[in-house]
């Protein structure tokens, strides 16, 4: 069992939705609200669960990430910001003309990155083959792979998690952010009920509050006991998590903030912060 | 509340430096609308007076001009998720049903993710489905992934298949409205709904599948353009009109079946072709354009200006990464002067 600093990881998960604002604002629009609704999940990773540093990033024994979602790139540079990975400046390019911090992170752009993203629905395939193949070399590292709800509306998903649930891919760790909210706006397809589907592939599954650190904790240490069978994480997240303007934000997907409303955002961000975020156990 | 002070973070000093600092640059990203543009007013037009009309998006209803149709018709438009190759199949299935539909997503993961239900589904039987690819080429602004350098390539490959990029909304609505009185399986570009009409607008021919409508004569160059190269192409026209250099150009808006005629005429009315398309050199308008000419044996010199090959493009806006690629007009006229020492 991994030592915990919860206050520790909480206050990482700020300083990576920091990032994901300073982004925001420099950019003026982009993924801000996914930016902060997956800095707790983020920072966890990053900082907690994965047998991972910005130092091994060549290291053929470290657990891999890999962000399905591009769209969610945003909080993988404000996490790499945080690690030191990214100096301020960089941040400050995201989204922004010939900047290698693009909307969707790419491979070979930024350093740490493991997957190409952007198409949607393709980050489990390509961790399945993964972990299939470290697990063929005898290699115990883990593969996180981080989708979002609206993924599992293409078929893609489903082929890989078949194939991951027949073959009892135990080194597969599965996130499924549910945010309930797709480009078009609330999920135009239901998606639900999203545990009984991986179950019925075959997968150990749990659902958790996405932005309950401690929740949070919990359940990766319970996924880490399960040897046998690939694990799906369903986090329920809040998109724009943190911040009371983004959470309401009606076109919460892809968001233009006006300069104006950047000193109100950090403001009652930081009334947020210090009360603790919705959910958060104390 | 608890007022407990954090210390201070790499993040605050982040959030210090920025409120100092605040930039509210920042461009409307890929077309998003919720009212009408061109496309999605032709299309309510015609499903006006046509029950059989039907539309259908893979959760990209406002970002390819459909939203106002699903407002008014919910009951004729169905969203099918993030799903493009069961769109395709979906869309092929409401055809058999007899009904005629037009199916949205962006032309990236239209054609590269369901080839083969375009193939097998909607071109083998000819099925009555207009496929919209929106956000063609490098007007995208989201990276590799959204742009779509080689939809065109993929779909004139294709049998039975039409393939149309139009050069502006105006033209992108006269499309549509052809693609539907036209039986069969139709893909069209969508350009942004925002973009500017063609610099030609006086006079403008009406959009005829398979016709190409020549802009401006001239008898020193030919440029043939598609897309909203049209626009660079006459602005690249005016500049050598400058240097004296007199260049015809060549709009071409369908690119399967392909008007020969038009371009064989232009050939022996010039000395050196350009070819400008938002697309990859390769398998677009200029292997279109070579392909004809050497069937028909005419010696002439063609440069070709678009996507290099072997370039994933960089990320940016369009006009950033046009500049980039030398897709500019001064790079069309560049390559006019080279053709000519």
């Amino acid at each position: 069992m991994l030592a915990v600093n919860l206050p520790n990881l909480k206050k990482r998960a700020r300083d990576v939705r920091l990032n994901v604002l300073y982004q925001g604002m420099k950019f003026g629009q982009g993924y801000i609200g996914q930016g902060m609704q997956t800095a707790d999940i983020m920072a966890l990773l990053h900082f907690h669960e994965m047998n991972w540093s910005p130092d091994r990033l060549e290291d053929p024994t470290r657990d891999r990430f890999l962000l399905s979602t591009g769209h969610y790139a945003i909080s993988m540079y404000a996490t790499y910001a945080a690690l030191g990975m990214l100096t301020r400046d960089q941040l400050a390019s995201y989204g922004q003309d010939g900047s290698k911090l693009s909307l969707g992170a790419e491979v070979g752009h930024v350093p740490g990155i493991e997957f190409s993203g952007g198409s949607l629905g393709q980050g489990l395939g390509v961790s399945a083959g993964l972990a299939w193949g470290l697990a063929l070399q005898g290699n115990s590292a883990r593969v996180f792979n981080y989708m979002s709800d609206g993924e599992t509306q293409e078929g893609s998903v489903w082929e890989a998690a078949m194939l991951a649930g027949s073959r009892g891919m135990g080194n597969l760790v599965n996130i499924v952010d549910v945010n309930r909210v797709q480009a078009d706006g609330p999920l135009v397809l239901e998606i639900e009920p999203l545990a009984e589907k991986f179950r019925a592939f075959g997968w150990w599954v749990e659902e958790v509050d996405g932005n309950d650190m401690a929740a949070l904790v919990e359940v990766f240490e319970k996924a880490r006991d399960v040897a046998d069978k690939p694990k799906a994480i369903i986090c329920h997240t809040q998109i724009g998590a943190g911040s009371p303007t983004l959470e309401s934000y009606p076109k919460a997907h892809f968001v233009r903030v006006e300069p104006d409303q950047w000193q109100g955002i950090y403001e009652e961000f930081e009334v947020a912060s210090a009360e603790g975020l919705k959910g958060a156990a104390q | 509340m608890n007022n407990a002070k954090l210390t201070k973070s790499d993040g605050d000093k982040a959030m210090e430096q920025i409120l100092e600092n605040i930039s509210g640059d920042a461009s409307a990203q890929m077309g998003m609308r919720d009212m009408a543009g061109p496309f999605g007013k032709v299309l309510i037009d015609v499903a006006t007076v046509r029950p059989e009309v039907v539309a259908l998006t893979a959760d990209l209803s406002k970002y390819t001009d459909l939203f106002a149709f699903a407002e008014i018709y919910p009951d004729r438009f169905l969203n099918v998720g993030m799903a493009e190759q069961n769109l395709v199949n979906v869309a092929c299935g409401i055809a058999q049903a007899g009904l005629v539909p037009v199916a949205t997503t962006f032309g990236a993961f239209l054609t590269r993710r369901a080839t083969d239900f375009i193939v097998m589904q909607a071109a083998l039987p000819k099925a009555n489905v207009k496929l919209i690819g929106a956000v063609p080429g490098i007007t995208a602004t989201f990276g590799p992934s959204h742009t779509s350098i080689d939809d065109l390539a993929i779909m004139r490959a294709i049998p039975n298949m039409v393939v149309i990029d139009p050069a502006d909304g105006t033209e992108l609505g006269e499309a549509l409205s052809a693609a539907l009185a036209y039986e069969g399986p139709v893909y069209i570009r969508q350009p942004f709904a925002t973009h500017v009409d063609d610099a030609e607008n006086k006079d403008r021919k009406p959009f005829q599948i398979g016709k190409n409508v020549l802009l401006r004569e001239g008898s020193d160059i030919g440029i043939v353009a598609m897309g909203f190269m049209v626009d660079e192409a006459l602005a690249a026209a005016n500049e050598l009109e400058k240097d004296g250099i007199q260049a015809s150009v060549l709009k071409v808006s369908t690119i399967k079946p392909f008007d020969e005629d038009s371009l064989l005429a232009l050939s022996a009315s010039t000395k050196a072709l350009v070819t400008a398309e938002n697309h990859s050199v390769v398998g677009g308008l200029n292997s279109v354009v070579c392909e004809a000419l050497a069937r028909e044996g005419q010696q002439v010199k063609v440069r070709a200006i678009g996507v290099p090959q072997d370039c994933f493009p960089e990320f940016g806006s369009r006009e950033y990464v046009q500049e980039q690629l030398g897709m500019m007009p001064a790079d069309i006229a560049q390559a006019a002067r080279d053709l000519l020492v």
